[in-house]
């Protein structure tokens, strides 16, 4: 490399900074900054109206598993807190198990149009998703509710006497979930199916293979990249669902992002609240590591 | 030999369930939209077409503050997070990888990774701080979260842009005399402009959209559209909250769908 | 290109113009403002109210508390308004500027929790019951056995509304306590009953009115005016007033200590003591107000209710509700947010 090269490179450099510099502005500030406020917070002792004190307490992130009787004043496991964690859990991975089984056919039937209608399908895919996740909650209250379209349905098929109850309950929650992030799973499930060869497939039932071996053996793996990325998109959302179960679980069906919710309200335990916030950032922020660690093995092999 | 009708490409099961998957995502929403022009008053019972409720919903002051708010963040959110995001793809394209290049990439992605109720608890906080220690209060602070959190939304169609685009011109230009300010000026950023205008257009929706972070922050007599129908959720629920949602979506459609094209006439 | 940024500048800067002439921010209860008292206002003073809801005293509080919130009057029920007072949240009212101030009624004047009315003007009152669908459920409405053991009619369809002091309150008071007790066997039971009710709650969650009128809820712990609301719309509906003891609240309206519009405001506050406004705000939500000569001008079938009027029989049921002291309300905290989750 030239004294030259060097130089060029240098400025280069220098200028890719100062032109990002703006948006690291705004972003520090408004973004990550904070983040390291809430991390205080979460070592501090709650107001007895919200807020907090300055007092140096482990009270918030022991608050998250741990609950002092009021009245023995002993420690105990939190099974209120557990369930919570329990219950976004399962419904996140309920949620990327479900759009992942009929998000794969939507997108290989995406993939396998024309290329023309292709776009089509796609756009068609995607408004939904860029529509406000509160509009499409609420049109899946309108669905399930005891007088909405699903039970007067079957009632008028005269398949139940009376409307069954889903609306507050853990499934109105999934249901409602799986409705929001469905198109975040079958979007980069179709990049991936896009990419796919199919002569591959010609080759594989040339060697008489059934269709489902076809399907395991030659479509899942290739595609993989596409059903880590999909999930991924889908779980992270999930677990820190707020308006869904919020809107459809009548304040019962509480998710982390709720509790986190309670906390700064009538909860008034602003410090578990920061702590419950930096556990659910680390919680995601490790399954977008092994994301990203998986994927990266995943192209060393080809 | 190869039989005709066998289509290497179809699997059993598929194209059914890919139809069903369609079918189920649209009627939610269209329910929605054929209850806003119910004219009985409880949102499930069908009483005949009215436009009563859009009447309503135009007359309702606090929809139409709420909405006015809404398009005042989201036009001022998207601007700023547009230009700010333009430099930064133009300081972090097209160049040799710098040394923090990743970091600076990570950075602007960040709010993509946060979930959203993390970012809105740590600004609820911050702000309550900021607003305390110095008094100014104001839609800025709503607006300046917008605009962070809509700065990778407008960076990545500008970023897709600058990617694809043919260095030739630039360098003929340079060629012929021109001034790098010149050359951007005249040639870069009307190549670069469907981009950035992309970028803007996906940034304004995301705005208009936010819900969670809009809700902790906001202070007294700011509701947004969509925090005002969040309010509503929980209490009346008429079909004014659906001639409301149906506005919106239609909004939301009209700019998809020109974004829609904007994109297409580019790869053509 | 510049033509856009111009018209952003523009718009924004005749917003803020807007403000400067007649705003007021006022944070109250949802669905509790009668949007004919705002316009009223605005026509006879040219002050244009914005609303901001709230759904409970917690949240309220903890938005006020928190700082930089932007308001300049909120509605707290009479048990916080001396936590704002201690924590200097709302100011003392200069009274030699609402010359109404005399229109208060002898009985809402000299309240335990403001002598005088010095902070704080009166909005509206009322009790906390349950209001009970007598399509499904044709027993007696007036118990807290109804949520706290819920008959297997209401299993899975009662909600209770998720308001800190009075369901604790109510609670309680079933157990055989006064309200903020510091009892603790009292306290102990009134948990372990209301943990045992919840899982057969359908929700803890506002909106009465409307999910009691399209058969979500058949039976709902709330206020006495949501109630009168849900009757209004679904005649089945008939308001329970526990005979263990129930909570009996006021909200009033108070001046933030960091208001920014205070000329509005001090024609706000006196303006809803004139009693045809008042009857106003009455109208809205159904609720009886504590100005003195506003009953002529309120509805017709308010003047009789059995949600206005508490029937005789119940009246001495009826507690007001006190701000406890410290640590009954650390216990009635701790209770609360281990029901909550």
């Amino acid at each position: 490399m030239s004294a030259a090269e060097t130089a060029q490179d240098k400025a280069s450099a220098r200028n890719g900074w100062l032109l990002s510099t703006p948006a690291l502005i705004i972003l520090t500030l408004f973004a990550v900054g904070p983040l390291l406020i809430v991390l205080v917070y979460s070592f501090l002792v709650p107001g007895k109206y919200g807020n907090i004190e300055w007092a140096f307490s482990l009270e918030g992130w022991r608050g998250i598993l741990f609950t002092k009787d009021i009245f023995t004043e002993q420690y105990q496991l939190a099974d209120a807190n557990v369930t919570i964690f329990w219950r976004s859990i399962k419904l996140s991975l309920l949620t990327t198990i479900l759009t992942f089984a009929v998000g794969f056919p939507t997108a290989w039937f995406i993939a396998t149009r024309p290329p023309k209608a292709r776009a089509l399908w796609l756009f068609l895919i995607t408004i939904p998703f860029w529509t406000n996740l509160l509009i499409r909650t609420y049109a899946i209250n309108e669905v399930i509710r005891n007088e909405g379209l699903l039970n007067t349905l079957l009632l008028n098929l005269g398949l139940i006497n009376e409307p069954i109850q889903i609306l507050y309950t853990d499934t109105a929650v999934f249901i409602g979930m799986a409705y929001v992030y469905l198109p975040l799973m079958v979007l980069p499930l179709f990049a991936a199916i896009d990419r796919f060869d199919m002569r591959l497939l010609e080759a594989g039932y040339d060697l008489y293979a059934s269709r489902w071996n076809v399907l395991r053996r030659i479509i899942l793996p290739i595609t993989k990249p596409g059903i880590i990325a999909g999930s991924i998109l889908v779980f992270v959302p999930s677990l820190g669902a707020y308006v869904t179960p919020r809107v459809l679980g009548g304040g019962k069906q509480m998710m982390i992002g709720n509790f986190i919710e309670l906390q700064f309200g009538q909860g008034r335990n602003w410090p578990l609240g920061s702590a419950l916030s930096l556990m659910l950032l680390i919680i995601v922020t490790g399954a977008l590591l092994i994301y990203v660690r998986y994927a990266n093995g995943d192209s060393r092999h080809g | 030999m190869a039989d005709r009708s066998f289509s290497v490409a179809k699997l059993p099961g598929f194209t059914a369930t890919a139809i069903i998957v369609f079918a189920a995502l649209y009627l939610p929403i269209f329910t929605l939209v054929g209850y806003s022009f119910n004219a009985n008053q409880s949102v499930a019972v069908w009483g005949g077409f009215s436009l009563d409720w859009y009447a309503k919903a135009w007359a309702n002051t606090q929809v139409k503050d709420a909405t006015v708010l809404s398009l005042i963040i989201a036009v001022t959110a998207a601007v700023i997070a547009t230009a700010v995001a333009t430099l930064a793809a133009l300081g972090t394209t097209r160049r040799k990888k710098f040394r923090g290049e990743t970091f600076i990439y990570v950075m602007i992605n960040q709010p993509l990774m946060v979930p959203e109720i993390v970012t809105a608890v740590t600004l609820l906080i911050f702000f309550g701080i900021i607003k305390q220690a110095t008094g100014i209060q104001g839609i800025g602070y709503v607006i300046l979260a917008h605009a962070a959190f809509c700065i990778p939304f407008a960076y990545l169609p500008i970023r897709a842009r600058l990617e694809g685009m043919d260095l030739s011109l630039e360098t003929a230009a340079t060629d012929l005399y021109a001034s790098s300010w010149q050359t951007f000026r005249f040639v870069t950023l009307p190549l670069l402009l469907p981009g950035v205008i992309a970028g803007a257009m996906l940034a304004f929706v995301i705005s208009l959209d936010d819900v969670v972070i809009t809700e902790f922050v906001k202070s007294g007599g700011q509701d947004t559209l969509p925090t005002y129908m969040l309010g509503q959720m929980r209490r009346q629920m008429t079909p004014e909250i659906n001639a409301v949602s149906t506005m919106l979506l239609v909004l939301t459609v009209v700019l998809l769908t020109a974004f829609f094209f904007l994109t297409r006439k580019n790869d053509q | 290109m510049k033509k856009p940024l111009l018209a952003v500048a523009l718009l924004l800067s005749s917003t803020s113009l807007a403000a400067a002439e007649g705003q007021l921010n006022l944070f109250n209860w949802g669905d509790y403002t009668s949007p004919q008292l705002l316009e009223k206002f605005e026509k006879e003073t040219g002050i244009h109210v914005t609303v901001t809801d709230y759904d409970s005293n917690d949240t309220a509080l903890a938005k006020v508390s928190a700082g930089g919130a932007g308001f300049d009057l909120v509605v707290p029920s009479a048990h916080f308004v001396q936590i704002y007072v201690e924590k200097g949240l709302i100011q003392k009212l200069d009274l030699t500027r609402l010359p109404h101030h005399s229109n208060i009624a002898p009985e809402w004047m000299d309240v335990a929790w403001d002598k005088g009315r010095e902070y704080t003007i009166p909005w509206q009152w009322g009790s906390t019951g349950i209001s009970v669908d007598t399509s499904v459920y044709k027993g007696d409405p007036n118990t807290s056995e109804l949520f706290l053991n819920p008959p297997d009619e209401l299993k899975g369809k009662i909600n209770v509304v998720p308001e800190m002091n009075e369901v604790v309150g109510l609670a309680v008071m079933w157990a055989g306590g006064e309200p903020c007790t510091e009892d603790v066997e009292v306290l102990k039971k009134a948990r372990d009953a209301l943990l045992n009710g919840k899982q057969y709650w359908a929700s803890m969650d506002y909106g009465t009115t409307e999910h009691m009128a399209n058969g979500d809820w058949s039976a709902s712990v709330n206020w006495s005016g949501e109630s009168f609301r849900s009757r209004l719309k679904n005649p089945n509906v008939v308001y329970g007033y526990p005979k263990e003891g129930y909570p009996v609240w006021m909200d009033s309206v108070a001046l933030l200590s960091d208001a920014k519009n205070v000329d509005e405001a001090y024609k706000f506050l006196d303006f809803i003591m004139l009693p045809e406004n008042a009857a106003l705000i009455s109208e809205f939500a159904r609720y009886p107000n504590g100005i003195t000569g506003s009953i002529p001008f309120m509805p017709a079938d308010m003047q009789t209710a059995p949600e206005v009027i508490i029937p005789a029989e119940f009246a001495s049921k009826g507690h007001f509700m006190p701000t406890c002291s410290g640590k009954a309300l650390d216990y009635m905290t701790a209770i609360w947010t281990e029901l909550q989750k």
